[in-house]
């Protein structure tokens, strides 16, 4: 891994660095040679590290205020609101932060899909990132039930209800899950705990994402192999600091708009209402970040299927870097992929707004063609484009086509460029 | 050991491995059960397995909901006409098909568990297209016996254990 011997300067630095070689660790992070084309949508892996640790420390103090148990935690979650000194912001950091950590990630997923990156060799990089995805929404849901409002209730009755569709063992695995015979405090209790859990577990699961993410170092947005370093390359420090730096300023700009104007608007009021286990709100959504699979589940007739469709769902994801079957990976030389990605975009919004709405008439009909359409851009149509489609020429090297004169034209466009293609 | 390089013969130490990873999983496996176990429902959620219910009060017509296990119970004293209703479904036509009579035990009282058989909602009596019950959440709805008529919902709704102490104390669970 290390591109170069590296010998600390400060006799303590090699004293220390001979039996920890931390220091070659900062060395190989400053210096990690990085395509000097990145856009911008390539800093969503910084703010996604801050969104964690955001989540992390925020949690760990609100933690020290709330009271997992059914008859204390709605008022204790008050507590925090109203008591807790600074409680309201950082329950609204929390809470909004969720979203936050879920729109960077959504931003996060959709470049990779455009410009490849989940292509070879960058595969376990890619499922790793499934696995994070998967447990954030477990770690979400999980900490949505904690308020015990109730949306709370009732969302955390319908999730786990959907294991009752397993044939055969689906009911006691219900059971088991509740550690009763409904959602109550058994089962509150164990969410907190998980709930906690969690995020170190995706803390890990991110080092790990990174190390692989160094062996072959990052894509870009012309998706060509490059040397390292080579003139092709731009050392970490500053220059990616400087440019995440910039990017997570602006982004915490939408995240405090949101915490101090509209700290509520992507809650539902009937969280603010006690759990109670006799009267079901009359429409149940989820987050919003988990509509697009909700109307999965709900386009379904059959409650098994319904459930096994929405997690093939995700889990089609993991199989993309096989389904797509183009050596080509940059979206930029791949005229046909890039109509039928912004297709798959609609696609999926198109599906989160039928989630959020009552699953009858029209809305039933489209969360069905929509459904079809998501199953069929993964199944049918990346296989097929692989071998049908006419990609234009790639550029040797990202520098070429700007200093080499290259008859590429197409090619030779900067940054800028090829950002406004994908907008 | 080098003369016998080709031979594919089982030997001892071959079974002191299999001897030792066979030990060694029933003990994780041992380990692991508690571990796995304590989520299952514990004794005093057991406890509270049953419930009695005074129904001296109730009309025909009229329904009462009442806590057993943390799932609702629907209690419905159910007027001629709605039992009339439910007796005259052809049983072919029902997507779960069970019969009125073995339902409701006795005609006049349905009980059974208020929970949507699809994800778990609490349905609203008295409402949907069979007059019985409706769920707002994904739109299941049920006949005056309960029974699942439209809607994603696989099964009729739940009849739980139950009898009648005397005429008016009806003992769930």
């Amino acid at each position: 891994m290390s591109d170069h011997e590296y010998t600390p300067s400060s006799k303590f630095g090699k004293w220390f660095n001979d039996r920890l070689p931390l220091l070659t660790l900062a060395n190989h992070l400053t210096d990690y040679p990085t395509p000097k084309n990145l856009n911008y949508w390539w800093t969503f892996g910084g703010i996604l590290t801050f969104c964690l640790i955001t989540q992390i420390v925020t949690g760990l103090v609100l933690a020290m205020h709330y009271i997992a148990h059914a008859d204390m935690a709605f008022s204790s979650v008050e507590h925090i609101m109203r008591d807790v000194n600074y409680g309201w912001l950082l329950r609204y950091v929390h809470a909004n932060g969720a979203s936050m950590f879920f729109l960077a990630v959504y931003i996060h997923i959709f470049r990779s899909l455009f410009y490849g990156s989940y292509k070879s060799p960058r595969e376990i990089i890619w499922i790793l990132g499934i696995i994070i995805y998967l447990l954030m929404m477990a770690a979400a849901f999980m900490g949505y039930v904690l308020p015990w409002g109730q949306m709370s209730f009732w969302g955390a009755t319908v999730i786990t209800n959907l294991f009752s569709a397993i044939p055969l063992v689906g009911e006691s695995i219900t059971t088991w899950l509740w550690g009763g015979y409904s959602v109550d405090n058994p089962t509150l209790t164990r969410f907190f705990t998980l709930h906690y859990l969690i995020p170190f577990l995706i803390l890990g699961l991110v080092v790990l994402h990174i190390w692989a993410l160094h062996v072959p170092g990052n894509n870009n947005p012309v998706g060509i192999d490059i040397k390292k370093p080579s003139k092709d390359t731009v050392p970490f420090h500053p220059y990616i600091v400087i440019k995440d730096a910039f990017a997570l300023l602006m982004f915490c700009i939408v995240f405090a708009m949101f915490v101090f104007y509209q700290p509520n608007i992507l809650g539902h009021a009937d969280n603010y209402i006690e759990a109670d286990p006799l009267v079901t709100p009359a429409h149940i959504v989820p987050e919003w970040y988990l509509l697009p699979f909700y109307a999965i589940l709900r386009s379904v007739p059959d409650k098994l299927m319904g459930v096994v469709a929405m997690l093939s769902a995700i889990l089609i994801l993991a199989a993309l870097p096989w389904l797509d079957t183009s050596k080509v990976r940059s979206a930029v030389f791949r005229p046909l992929f890039r109509q039928f990605y912004w297709i798959l975009v609609a696609d999926v919004l198109i599906l989160g707004y039928v989630g959020a709405m009552p699953a009858e008439g029209l809305y039933l009909l489209i969360a069905r063609v929509a459904t079809a359409y998501y199953f069929a851009h993964f199944l049918i149509i990346l296989p097929i484009l692989g071998w049908k489609e006419k990609t234009t020429p790639l550029p040797l090297s990202i520098t070429e086509p700007i200093l080499g004169g290259s008859p590429n034209l197409a090619a030779a466009r900067s940054d800028e460029k090829i950002e406004k293609t994908i907008k | 050991m080098s003369d016998q390089k080709d031979e594919k013969k089982t030997n001892r130490r071959d079974f002191l491995f299999t001897a030792t990873a066979a030990a060694g999983a029933v003990g994780v496996g041992a380990a692991v059960w508690p571990l796995v176990h304590q989520m299952n429902p514990d004794a005093s959620v057991k406890a509270l397995a049953s419930t009695e219910v005074d129904v001296s009060s109730m009309q025909p017509g009229q329904s009462l909901t009442v806590l057993w296990r943390g799932k609702p119970v629907f209690i419905k004293r159910r007027t001629d006409d709605e039992i009339k209703k439910a007796r005259a479904v052809d049983i072919n036509d029902l997507k779960h098909p069970e019969k009125d009579e073995d339902r409701a035990k006795n005609p006049e009282w349905l009980v059974m568990l208020g929970i949507c058989t699809h994800l778990g909602c609490v349905p609203l009596t008295d409402k949907g297209d069979y007059e019985g019950w409706f769920c707002p959440c994904h739109g299941s709805h049920y006949d005056t016996s309960g029974r699942i008529r439209k809607g994603p919902a696989p099964t009729n709704m739940e009849i739980p254990k139950y009898e009648f102490v005397n005429t008016n104390t009806i003992k769930i669970g």
